[in-house]
């Protein structure tokens, strides 16, 4: 609760800076207050499960305080990668937007009300829209906020109206009011209540960018600034998850039947569409952005196993902490070799493995984490999933992952091959600030870390 | 505590080398994979001491709440393997002394790393620690074909790596699928592989199959057995020499090493219904890569198709599942390792001095280095399996035991000791016997490091050819430690 009031205040900050004039030591107070908000984060800790706040509309428990955690750890390293990007000009208003996205993100786990889940989204997208377009006299930029835009809002309106259908069937925007309404109607509900839950499942997977409402993210991740497109596919994620699960695990956990199918058939589209598609492509950027369309995928496959113990919570926690952490490493390197070599194309990673070791072997650990192979964090995330998902009768989908997985590793590993073994010598030096070498060195100690020991963050909640 | 120094040695040897400059580095990995083998001998002797010592066992947790384990022991099998990798390593390495690689302490580095992850893969008495070290095996060789190997490469060896990929996710789901059903009794779930064994035999026929399949795959690919097998001769072919050595000698066999352990005692019933299309599929791959090696022309493809057919034979003998069956597999699979890697050198040595591999444009080198030809007929011989030659041991128990699974069986599988003799003695005369070509005018006299790995290794495959019983006692011992969990 205290980590969304710091956040808050520091939005509320970075827009009076220009008056103020204190624009200059902005950039560090920002990166202060995070790292004061992840801390005050866990002191809450086990303090307060059972209170409400706000007539019951937030909740921080431990579940919510985890991915804050997450959201928020990943928030400072993502500062540290954005650094020059606060250099432009609309600082304070880069600032602002960016901070407003964090406090929607935040409240995305920790809704407890429907009017939340909705606040929430939206005050997440209203900033990724415009920062989306921020470089605004790029073509491309604009294209992307536009589309994103368009697309964010119609997925709004879906949710909205999954919302009132929900109301409408069962009379609360209360979580835990329709939970316990299911539970006592035993099947006995009205049919649109259902189109309601689907509905919100339309307009979530929409969020979270999975197959086949999944056109708006390529577009989007490649036209957006580098540093934004990490953002999307790091916190946005992440939340929008927490979110997703907190919806179709608690709450409509107990209609399981009803969407169970409808997302089995998104996940597997998702990893066909994913995988496929981003073998194809010539551009990183681009092939990370299919590329988190899988890893939805798999986040996904742990919600599908709706286990009602701690297993699928757990399973989707790691994998977001890996899967944030291994972007923000893979986002890094990609931004500073496409800022030197004008191209964020498969090409201009030719010979890094001679001229730059040090990033060459991040970039390594990066695309070893997301394709998943030990010991990164990328593997027991898959791992986790693989676990919760075997037990169901989803296992054809554990078939189907497997083998997207083995096309996945063909398009990590083209750029690992284009790092050490295509050589071009006529490219320009990668220039990296000791900031970023400093991010790179900690976030692929931290992948390798936590796959060698999962468990600190796995044997939270049990 | 032994057997984890034998996983920490390669480790630090490996960091050791990586920051190690030039040939340094190339004699100090020499060096620390000495020291490994040393190792490994002390460890033999503490088995023979006292096989139940408590050196030769390490239990910690790793991950508590999943019930997983960095277990790690030897018994007789492992240590047979642990042998097998500790003694070719160095010889791998000493073999190399006469090309120069480009950086070379990343080459080393990683030629010892992917030691320490084999000797893992054949210790590890945890499923999940199993197949981390199954994976881990994997990078460095990767790396290794991708940045020393020959042309093409990039194309190759990535089809390897998927293959081998796909192969280990799909064990990885058989075995989660039966860990899954561990802790039917105690509700406590564990990766224990005692654990998996019992588990895997409360599953009804259905189930094991799905387990059975699922963890055939990956081992059935990293073999390969025929359909499976379309990644390998272009990879050995491709490959540097020492990259081939580590794949044919050690990696190979972490495939029949897995159907023994980690296979056959998980999924018996399964066994008995697919067991015999299996050993159709191999005994059919024997006589298929046979016959493509009698007519290849490149004498290192060669090898590799012999190394299928070789394999094929173990893996039927494996999966006829009886004593003679697996201990001629596992006798069979030292054999194997010892002589490929002599057979390999040979290749390359033929590369190195005359440039060429083809069969056609070799010829008469006999006239010009006695010594050479001499050497090169043992290794051979070995690999015919002639009697007082190692291989002799192994494919003999290896068909006996196919013979009890299957008469007509055994008749199509005792065909690869024809062929094999055909293609290994066709190769050998063009190679050394008749007329001097263009090529092999000059064929001087071997490099030293050369001749000492072709001497060891020949020295070894005549040691144990006479004198099997030191390794046959322990491989019996082993097998029947596995039959006992079978049955």
């Amino acid at each position: 609760m205290k980590g969304l009031f710091i956040i808050s205040g520091l939005g509320i900050l970075a827009m009076l800076a220009e008056i103020f004039k204190f624009k200059k030591i902005l950039y560090p107070l920002v990166l202060v207050g995070i790292l004061a908000a992840y801390l005050v984060n866990f002191t809450e800790w086990n303090n307060n499960i059972t209170i409400p706040m706000f007539s019951n509309m937030i909740r921080f428990d431990n579940v919510a305080l985890a991915f804050s955690g997450v959201i928020l750890i990943t928030a400072f390293f993502w500062f540290i990668l954005a650094n020059d990007y606060f250099e432009q000009d609309h600082v304070t208003d880069h600032f602002a937007l960016v901070l407003f996205a964090l406090v929607g993100a935040i409240m995305l786990t920790s809704f407890s009300n429907m009017t939340t889940l909705f606040l929430g989204v939206e005050i997440l997208s209203i900033p990724m829209y415009v920062l989306a377009a921020s470089k605004k006299r790029d073509l491309a930029s604009n294209e992307a906020g536009f589309k994103y835009l368009i697309m964010g809002s119609f997925a709004s309106g879906f949710l909205l109206f999954g919302i009132a259908l929900i109301y409408g069937a069962t009379g609360s925007f209360d979580l835990m009011a329709i939970r316990s309404f299911i539970s006592q109607a035993q099947g006995s509900l009205p049919v649109f209540f259902y189109a309601g839950v689907l509905m919100v499942l339309v307009a979530m997977l929409f969020k979270v960018s999975a197959a086949p409402f999944h056109f708006w993210a390529p577009d989007v991740y490649e036209g957006s600034p580098t540093v934004i497109t990490a953002l999307m596919s790091t916190i946005v994620k992440t939340a929008a998850f927490a979110a997703f699960m907190h919806l179709f695990l608690v709450v409509f956990g107990g209609v399981s039947e009803v969407w169970s199918n409808v997302l089995a058939v998104v996940i597997a589209l998702s990893l066909i569409v994913s995988n496929i598609t981003a073998a194809t492509q010539q551009s990183v950027k681009r092939m990370l952005a299919y590329s988190s369309i899988s890893h939805a995928a798999f986040m996904l496959m742990a919600i599908l196993a709706n286990n009602r113990g701690w297993a699928s919570i757990n399973a989707i926690l790691y994998y977001s902490l890996a899967y944030s952490i291994g972007s923000i490493l893979a986002f890094t390197v990609l931004y500073n070799v496409s800022k030197s070599r004008k191209s964020s194309g498969i090409e201009a990673f030719n010979g890094l493995g001679k001229r730059h070791p040090f990033l060459a072997a991040c970039m390594v650990i990066a695309m070893l984490s997301l394709a998943g192979i030990p010991v990164t964090a990328g593997f027991f995330a898959k791992y986790f999933v693989f676990t919760v998902l075997i037990g169901t009768s989803f296992k054809w989908l554990l078939i189907l992952a497997v083998i997207t997985s083995a096309v996945g590793v063909y398009y990590y590993f083209k750029v690992i091959i284009a790092m050490y073994f295509k050589q071009d010598d006529s490219q320009e030096d990668v220039r990296m600030e000791t900031s970023h070498a400093l991010l790179l060195a900690v976030s692929s100690l931290i992948t390798i870390a936590l796959g060698l020991v999962p468990n600190f963050v796995i044997e939270i909640f049990s | 505590m032994l057997v984890g120094l034998l996983i920490i040695i390669p480790l630090i040897a490996a960091f050791l080398v990586f920051f190690s400059k030039g040939n340094t580095s190339r004699t100090l990995a020499l060096g620390l994979s000495a020291v490994e083998f040393i190792v490994s001998l002390v460890a033999l002797f503490q088995y023979k001491h006292n096989p139940d010592s408590s050196n030769l066992l390490l239990n910690c947790s790793w991950v508590e709440s999943l019930g997983i384990h960095f277990a790690v022991s030897i018994d007789a099998l492992s240590l047979l393997m642990v042998l097998l990798t500790t003694f070719l390593v160095p010889l791998i390495i000493l073999s190399s002394f006469n090309t120069t690689y480009e950086k070379p302490n990343s080459f080393y580095g990683l030629v010892l790393l992917m030691q320490m992850a084999l000797i893992g893969v054949f210790t590890a008495n945890d499923g999940f620690l199993f197949y981390v070290f199954w994976e881990l095996a994997l990078i460095p060789i990767y790396f290794i074909c991708l940045v020393w190997g020959g042309e093409n490469r990039a194309k190759i060896t990535f089809k390897f790596f998927v293959y081998t990929l796909l192969g280990s996710l799909f064990m990885l789901i058989g075995l989660i699928y039966v860990y899954n059903h561990t802790g039917y009794d105690t509700g406590i779930k564990s990766w224990a592989l005692t654990d998996l064994y019992s588990a895997g035999k409360t599953l009804n026929l259905n189930q094991q199959s799905f387990v059975f399949w699922c963890i055939f795959l990956a081992f059935g690919i990293k073999m390969p057995v025929f359909p499976l097998h379309t990644w390998q001769p272009d990879t050995y072919v491709t490959a540097p020499t020492q990259g081939t050595m580590l794949l044919s000698g050690i990696m190979l066999k972490m495939g029949t090493f897995g159907l023994i352990k980690w296979l056959l005692p998980l999924a018996p019933l399964a066994l008995n219904k697919w067991g015999g299309l299996v050993i159709g599929l191999s005994v059919f791959g024997i006589l298929y890569a046979s016959c493509i090696a009698i007519v290849q022309k490149d004498y290192k493809r060669l090898i590799a198709y012999s190394s299928i057919a070789h394999v094929g034979l173990i893996a039927a003998g494996i999966l006829s599942v009886n004593q003679q069956g697996i201990q001629g597999g596992v006798m069979q699979m030292l054999a194997h390792g010892v002589n490929v890697v002599g057979l390999f050198l040979v290749a390359d040595i033929l590369m190195r001095h005359t440039g060429t591999r083809e069969l056609d444009k070799l010829g008469g080198i006999r006239n010009m280095n006695g010594n050479f030809a001499v050497l090169f007929l043992i290794i051979m011989l070995g690999s015919v399996a002639l009697p007082l030659t190692n291989g002799f041991v192994g494919e003999f128990l290896l068909i006996n035991g196919v013979y009890q699974f299957g008469q007509w069986v055994a008749a199509f599988a005792g065909l690869t000791i024809i062929l094999g003799a055909v293609y290994m003695l066709r190769s050998y005369q063009a190679i050394m016997l008749g007329e001097r070509k263009d090529s092999t005018m000059a064929f001087g006299s071997l490099a030293s490091s050369d001749k000492w790995v072709l001497y060891i290794v020949c020295f070894t495959i005549i040691a144990f050819g006479v004198y099997p019983k030191p390794l046959n006692d322990l491989a019996e011992e082993g097998t029947k430690v596995i039959l006992t969990y079978i049955k």
